[in-house]
């Protein structure tokens, strides 16, 4: 993310403890930065919390946000935190509106990453036009954390014709992609120590909102259901509605949009892209008649040139998720007991 | 991806199976002998599209599985010691000992490490000169040229803060053990394309005709499997029990003579404990004489008793071809994934894994 | 066992000790530092099957067609029998 706001004069150079203590430091850090930065109306008030009015049905979620490394190719956990709760938001079938910010920081952790965080939050919220409206921060000891975490809560304004529940699945819905699997996954995967490789793939954070209310605009009750597959990747989210809804979920191998290089590092470690985190696409299942329009309507959108049919809905193996491999064969794809590892098998 | 996308081509896929389908006239059991081969065949929905007289058993191809209880032990000991990083191969991690996997020490604070490649382990010790690292050195023939080449390079190296926990497994002993066992049923065999690539074709000469059984070395993607699982049954129908070469792409006859060499320069064959098997002698690699220092046994003076396995495992009957997974009576229940009664439930090239995870459509209807 | 994958060499590293020689490889696009040491004779554009960091192997590309002409050379076979 580019730093268009250069990090202002601090006193200090790196976090202590001294600065989530509520006391004069914490006063310095949030005066002299943190508040300019996030400037609205709600967060100007000063109060403990924000209070405004809202009318209709709102929806409401909570996210915390741990990876490491916290930069990464496209992007760092200021932007997850940001477009990852939006994202919740809209897979409720809401447009993100208001956003708290909550950290817990390492002592030691310099001025300059936290800064960058702040700055990639901040212009992340603007792109998807929310405001952070409240929020706090906390220090813990050195070793007692992981530099930063961050939780992101988020409240929406429920899209009119939403009506996006696993109840709504019926047989024959299609199961539509919106993009290419395990882009962030592979590129969090690349910086790992002892694993690493070099690759030109990045992490696919973004915010997903205003493509999602485009859908809902067009089609309504027409989209069933909506997940962004994030840890645990699609395979996870399939077979929690499987066990929800009783039917099952039939994909097919040739028709997943995956990158070469995502390929190839998934052949190299033997990893399996269906398990592999997301952070910028959603699963969606829809009325079969019109899935072939809302791909291509997802295909004219930034956040859809990949889209796909994938599968769809069946009465046949009840509770399972079935893929049909590359050559015809049928397999089952389970729930993976913990994280998947890299396998020398 | 070249040399791996064409050898998934679903036409020539159909091809094979209906010319695999037109030649069987009698029921055949095969065993392929590699994990990995395993993993592709239920990955790929293949063993359901076989016809059914050629039943297909899976071998003791895994070395994550037939590890056995007490070398996980002593990696799980040495990973508990102050200053040791112990790296392994990610397969390795959940693998149960007598009371703890790794993963489980190091969600409890051993530095545990997964590595992609052993040569990486000794930069590590390069990189931290006040720990001790010590690389688990698992797996068949194909992995012993780069466990071997690690040690050659720390002595080159002078990284004295380096060894390896070595359990090398070979597949011919294992080959011999179940075909010499009376219960046997195999008929014929598909042998690992990539130990052969390292090791070469002679050793299964003498076992094809002293058991006039055919081996052919065969790969590993679907088009692979297809062509070995063909050639096999071609020679059983007509009583033939010759070693034919199917992954001729990798694999020359006299093998990899460098990487052969780095094995003879660092390990001794030695006998080796395969979990659900037992002892089979002449069966493993160990750290000879020469690089003693590189041995972690040696150097730690591991002294780990020789542990039990679970009882309820059948994991033997399993590998032996004798059981398939499903007729386990603990499969799926008292033994899955998330808490493995024995280990080919724990590593994903395992034969019960590969069913639990990957299981064929028409098992999941009977089971 | 033995996950080993095909991989394109981009370039090659020599070293002086032979045992050290290195090359980037690609899968895929994926670019990864791999260890030649046991196949010497590979040269830059060259296919290697790679396992745990190791260059295990050279690929042939002459055999690699012939998993496709198999059946071909059956079918040709059944059909000379028949006659």
């Amino acid at each position: 993310m580019i730093t268009s706001c250069p990090i202002p004069k601090f006193d200090f150079d790196i976090i202590t403890l001294g600065h989530g203590s509520g006391g004069l430091l914490t006063h310095k850090l949030l005066e002299s930065g943190v508040f300019d930065l996030f400037k609205n109306d709600l967060l100007d008030q000063q109060h403990d919390g924000a209070s405004f009015s809202l009318s209709g049905d709102v929806a409401f979620s909570t996210d915390s946000y741990v990876v490491t490394p916290i930069f990464f190719p496209g992007g760092n956990i200021g932007d997850l935190a940001v477009n990852g709760t939006i994202n919740d938001l809209a897979m409720c079938g809401a447009k993100a509106k208001y956003l708290s910010l909550s950290f817990i920081l390492e002592e030691g952790l310099t001025m300059e990453e936290f800064w960058k965080i702040l700055v990639s939050i901040k212009e992340a919220a603007n792109k998807a036009d929310v405001k952070i409206v409240t929020g706090d921060t906390k220090v813990v000891e050195k070793g007692k954390g992981d530099k930063v975490f961050v939780n992101t809560s988020g409240i929406g304004i429920m899209h009119p014709k939403a009506k996006i529940h696993h109840n709504n699945i019926q047989a024959g819905d299609k199961i539509i992609i919106s993009g290419k699997l395990a882009n962030h996954g592979i590129t969090i995967m690349s910086l790992r120590k002892g694993l690493e490789f070099e690759t030109t793939i990045q992490s696919d954070t973004t915010a997903l909102h205003f493509t999602v209310m485009k859908l809902l605009d067009e089609y309504g009750e027409a989209i069933r259901f909506l997940r962004d597959p994030t840890r645990g990747g699609p395979a996870s989210v399939l077979n929690e509605i499987a066990s929800l809804t009783h039917l099952g979920y039939h994909l097919y191998q040739s028709a997943l949009p995956i990158d070469p290089q995502v390929e190839g590092a998934c052949e190299m470690l033997g990893l399996d892209p269906l398990y592999i985190a997301n952070e910028g696409i959603f699963l969606a299942v829809v009325r079969p008649d019109v899935s072939k329009e809302i791909v291509s309507m997802l295909n004219n959108d930034s956040n859809g040139t990949h889209a796909a049919v994938i599968g769809e809905v069946t009465t046949t193996n009840p509770g399972k998720v079935i893929l049909s491999s590359s050559i015809g064969g049928q397999r089952v794809v389970g729930f993976l007991p913990g994280e998947q590892l890299p396998r020398i098998c | 991806m070249k040399y791996l996308s064409e050898y998934r081509d679903p036409e020539m896929a159909r091809r094979y199976f209906e010319e695999i389908n037109r030649v069987t006239t009698k029921p055949w059991t095969l065993m392929e002998i590699c994990g990995g081969q395993t993993h592709s065949l239920v990955r790929n929905g293949i063993l359901d599209l076989l016809p059914d007289k050629i039943t297909m058993v899976h071998g003791p191809g895994c070395p994550v599985c037939v590890t056995s209880v007490s070398v996980i032990d002593e990696a799980v000991h040495l990973a508990q010691k102050e200053n040791v990083i112990l790296c392994s191969f990610g397969d390795m991690l959940r693998v149960p000992g007598s009371s703890k996997s790794l993963l489980e020490v190091k969600s409890a604070g051993a530095d545990v490490r997964i590595l992609y490649s052993p040569l990486e382990a000794v930069q590590l010790a390069q990189q931290n000169p006040g720990k001790e690292v010590v690389f688990f050195a698992v797996g068949f023939e194909t992995t012993a040229p780069a466990n071997a080449l690690s040690v050659i390079q720390a002595d080159k190296l002078g990284v004295s803060n380096y060894s390896i926990l070595a359990s090398h497994v070979l597949v011919p002993p294992a080959m011999e053990a179940l075909l010499s066992d009376p219960e046997n049923k195999i008929d014929g065999f598909l042998a690992a394309g990539h130990v052969c690539t390292i090791m070469g074709m002679e050793e299964y000469y003498p076992i094809a005709e002293k058991y006039k059984t055919p081996i052919v070395v065969t790969g590993f993607e679907p088009l692979d499997l297809l062509q070995g699982i063909l050639m096999t049954v071609l020679q059983l129908e007509k009583g033939e029990h010759k070693v034919e070469n199917q992954y001729a792409r990798s694999v020359q006859r006299e093998g990899n003579r460098l990487a052969k060499d780095s094995i003879d320069t660092v390990f001794s064959v030695s006998d080796r404990q395969w979990r659900g098997i037992g002892s089979i002698p002449q069966s493993g690699y160990e750290v000879n004489d020469r690089y003693k220092k590189y041995n972690a046994r040696l150097k730690f003076n591991l002294a780990i008793p020789l542990a039990e396995e679970n009882k309820a495992c059948i994991s033997g009957e399993i590998m032996k071809g004798l059981k398939k997974p499903f007729q386990c009576p603990n499969f799926g229940t008292l033994c899955k994934p998330e808490h493995p009664l024995g280990a080919p439930m724990v590593s994903s090239e395992g034969a019960c894994a590969a069913y639990y995870h990957y299981s064929s459509v028409k098992t999941v209807q009977t089971v | 066992m033995c996950l080993a994958i095909p991989g394109k060499i981009m370039s090659i590293t020599p070293k002086e000790d032979e045992t050290f020689l290195m090359g980037k490889v690609s899968f895929g696009g994926i670019i990864k530092e791999v260890n030649l040491s046991m196949v010497p004779d590979a040269a830059v554009n060259d296919y290697v099957l790679v396992h745990v960091g190791v260059a295990i192997s050279r690929i042939d590309e002459e055999e690699a067609k012939l998993t496709f002409e198999y059946l071909k050379q059956i079918g040709e076979t059944n059909e000379l029998n028949q006659e």
